[in-house]
């Protein structure tokens, strides 16, 4: 029997399909079944981060609604065969598929797959509440900002209110220098307002614009920093316990300059 | 001047970091202050359960509520006393004598 993992956040644009597609990814490179299923019914762009768009033909609401069967609407990915996409529906909105059709769809998953991650939409209304209907775990994507956490700390309590306990934190799009001059919030700032268990920090990375582009996730790039915050973080969902990244900025000319004249 | 210079040090007086966690605190106590009325309702219960341990209290004019300004959350409750219960008000004699 598989699990169905959540990945969710309130705000929008903070990260939570590109995190659904490397997490994806991460774990079928490791040798798991993995499918990934869009839920952003009307705005659905996984598809275009793992560079599927081309092979859509059934779509999750084809699958809920019985125009097509599963497996008819599942897309094997590029690279891994052990990696499947239900992509959203293009054309119809959040209220063509309702919580009860999803809990049945999940089961369905489980019953074929490792894990299966749902990419939730921005919001708080039917398309979170699809999303979250099957689910057995939830990670929430945040950045360091303040409407982002703001966010993060509304969906941690109507997660816990919809019984998803313990929802784990992935801290998205942190720049270690900016935190370094006090300018942005850091890792124990944003534990401590929103006292949940952090599974990962992702640092800010321009490979993700450059994976995003070729709809190649980033977690298949050694040579990403971002890429291996999220093989980490696929390491701690199979129950692996794995230290944080050093994300220390290197020591420059301002620090041993400060040191000098014994500023710091 | 200075500001710009100790900034450029990095020092943490300049930094845009506390505003924000301030901010967020702020807007924080609002937003989860709007519990529902049935949790609202258990919390009149064990309030009105707890005073009733010390004083007899009129329960049909009791007032109960959370007021929210700009700057903080309040729990206001307005709990008329009845009467002081006999055996508790000695205890407190004994207790000062």
């Amino acid at each position: 029997m598989g699990e169905v993992i959540v990945v969710t956040s309130g705000k929008g644009g903070v990260g939570k399909t590109t995190t659904s597609a490397n997490i994806g990814t991460g774990l079928a490179n490791n040798g798991h079944k993995v499918v990934l299923v869009d839920t952003d019914i009307g705005l659905r762009n996984l598809d275009v981060v793992l560079g599927l768009e081309n092979r859509i033909v059934y779509d999750l609401v084809d699958v809920t609604s019985g125009n097509c069967r599963l497996k008819q609407a599942l897309i094997k990915d590029k690279r891994f065969t052990n990696l499947f996409l239900l992509p959203a529906a293009q054309t119809k909105d959040k209220t063509a598929v309702n919580p009860e059709q999803m809990r049945t769809l999940c089961q369905e998953l489980k019953a074929e797959f490792d894990y299966a991650i749902i990419d939730c939409p921005a919001g708080i209304e039917q398309g979170f509440r699809n999303a979250i209907a099957g689910a057995d775990r939830a990670v929430v994507v945040c950045t360091p900002e303040v409407s982002a956490v703001r966010d993060a700390d509304r969906i941690i309590g109507l997660l816990e209110a919809s019984e998803l306990r313990n929802p784990k934190l992935i801290i998205n799009r942190l720049r270690p220098a900016m935190v370094k001059r006090g300018d942005m919030m850091d890792i124990s700032d944003i534990l401590d307002i929103l006292a949940i268990e952090l599974i990962g920090v992702v640092p800010e990375d321009e490979s993700i614009v450059v994976s995003t582009n070729r709809g190649e996730p980033a977690v298949m790039d050694l040579g990403s920093q971002a890429g291996e915050a999220y093989r980490r973080i696929t390491k701690r969902i199979q129950g692996e316990e794995v230290p944080l990244m050093n994300l220390e900025v290197p020591k420059g000319l301002m620090d041993r300059l400060k040191k000098l004249i014994g500023l710091s | 001047m200075l500001e710009f210079i100790s900034r450029m040090l990095g020092r943490e007086s300049a930094s845009s970091k506390s505003v924000a966690k301030e901010r967020l605190r702020l807007v924080l106590v609002h937003d989860r202050a709007s519990i529902s009325p049935a949790m609202l309702n258990k919390l009149r219960e064990d309030l009105v359960k707890v005073i009733s341990n010390y004083m007899e209290i009129d329960e049909a004019a009791l007032e109960f509520n959370l007021c929210q300004d700009d700057r903080e959350v309040a729990l206001v409750a307005n709990i008329p006393v009845v009467k002081m219960k006999r055996d508790y008000s000695a205890k407190g004699q004994e207790l000062n004598s």
